[in-house]
């Protein structure tokens, strides 16, 4: 039997829209994974801990509110705090280009902005976590 | 067995992990389950049952925290469906347990059913295990929505809650059998709505009369809760508690736990005799066998009787 892909989609941050990190989690789930959704407002430590506990290959966190450059390295920083370095982080949401780069160098795995088409997303996830 | 030791003395990322290796099966879980088993049988395992939407999860959170207000430690395993089409899954008891989040004497736990049926994965039987090997005082269990025939919680958990919600059916609904005979405690709840009253009602009926399915003496309660904000749960955890002393005190403990292993081991050979077949006479003289068997040429029982002769 092949191992099964975990992943947990998360929004941190406070603003209340988690339409997106629904569509991508049912994407996800029609991608064949076990995808844990954890709802609205998580604490970058919730995430972490979350993560921890489900023992996942990936995260994904939706971020709307433009307060990504602070909730990510939180999270990246958890994540190395607890040895979960191999969890693969994915960013959706509205990230201008130049932060992209920026949060692509502090090693998540892929930005998405609005609009992407979720079965290119959860391709692109799949072939990320198998990766290892 | 390193991940063993870790997971026994607290680290809590082995846990996680020995729980994944268990979940996938295979060689490596065995013998981790080996490693565990002389570390079970000290938790209270106790499960959550009932329809969807009827506030598993809300119960949950809601025991776990009030739990923990007593010190006790909590392991929670919450089971969802994974989808027959495409074997994903969606998971989403965590959001209603939130305010669990940072508490170490807390371990929560998503899974999927993987195919099977009856309300549980064929694995969480031993993720409880392990939990209950690594010092969780209670484990909870909360099923997937679960109608009339999801009755497998009964044969996992010491102690059953099974949840209704107002306005989900008649009277008739609560008469079938299943999910009501393996109720050692059943609660309505959303009781701030109407129709509670008759929905505890209608259960009354139907469980006082159904009773011989149960052991002995010990006399289901209804309770009401709301446990979106917390009435009533103190009731259902004293409810518990009392199951629990009951179960003790009356030599039941010792007979479930009796059936339970039985039921397990039973489980367990027929899984290992079917896998042990399939390797033997091999995917391709199976195949055979189905299409012989869709052509008419020879009926099911005919071919079970030859196959097992090999």
């Amino acid at each position: 039997m092949t191992e099964q892909l975990r992943v947990l989609i998360a929004k941190p941050g406070l603003d209340g829209h988690d339409r997106g990190a629904k569509v991508i989690a049912r994407a996800l789930r029609d991608a064949g994974m076990e995808v844990i959704y954890t709802g609205l407002r998580q604490t970058p430590e919730m995430i972490v801990e979350s993560a921890l506990q489900e023992d996942v290959d990936g995260i994904g966190l939706s971020i709307l509110s433009g307060a990504h450059m602070t909730l990510v390295p939180r999270v990246m920083e958890g994540l190395r705090e607890m040895g979960l370095e191999h969890v693969k982080v994915f960013v959706g949401g509205i990230i201008p280009a130049e932060d992209k780069a920026e949060l692509e160098e502090m090693g998540v795995a892929g930005v998405f902005g609005p609009g992407s088409n979720t079965e290119v997303v959860s391709a692109f996830v799949r072939e990320q976590l198998l990766e290892g | 067995m390193d991940l063993v030791a870790e997971a026994l003395e607290g680290n809590r990322y082995a846990l996680a992990r020995l729980i994944s290796l268990v979940e996938d099966d295979g060689a490596e879980a065995r013998a981790a389950l080996t490693a565990l088993y002389p570390h079970t049988g000290r938790a209270h395992l106790v499960g959550v049952t009932g329809p969807p939407g009827s506030g598993k999860s809300t119960l949950v959170n809601e025991l776990a925290k009030q739990l923990r207000a007593r010190e006790t430690t909590v392991g929670i395993v919450a089971v969802d469906p994974t989808s027959p089409f495409t074997g994903g899954a969606l998971l989403g008891d965590r959001v209603r347990m939130r305010d669990l989040a940072g508490d170490p004497g807390i371990f929560i736990r998503s899974m999927a059913t993987r195919g099977s049926l009856g309300g549980l994965a064929q694995a969480t039987n031993d993720v409880v295990k392990v939990l209950d090997a690594a010092d969780f005082d209670l484990v909870l269990i909360e099923t997937v929505g679960a109608g009339q025939s999801e009755v497998e919680i009964a044969r996992t958990a010491h102690t059953t809650v099974v949840l209704e919600a107002p306005g989900l059916g008649d009277e008739v609904q609560a008469l079938k059998a299943g999910m009501m005979e393996i109720a050692d405690i059943l609660v309505v709840n959303k009781a701030d709505r109407p129709g509670a009253a008759h929905t505890a009602r209608a259960l009354e009926m139907a469980i006082r009369r159904n009773a011989p399915a149960n052991d002995g003496r010990w006399e289901p309660p209804i309770l009401q809760t709301v446990a979106l904000d917390g009435r009533g749960v103190p009731e259902v955890l004293k409810a518990i508690e009392a199951h629990r002393e009951h179960l003790e005190t009356s030599g039941v403990w010792v007979k479930r736990e009796r059936m339970r292993v039985e039921a397990e081991l039973l489980n367990v050979l027929q899984r290992e005799l079917l896998e042990g077949l399939r390797a033997r006479v091999g995917e391709e003289h199976l195949e055979s066998w189905v299409e012989r068997i869709a052509a008419r040429e020879v009926d099911v029982y005919t071919a079970v009787g030859e196959l097992c002769q090999r």
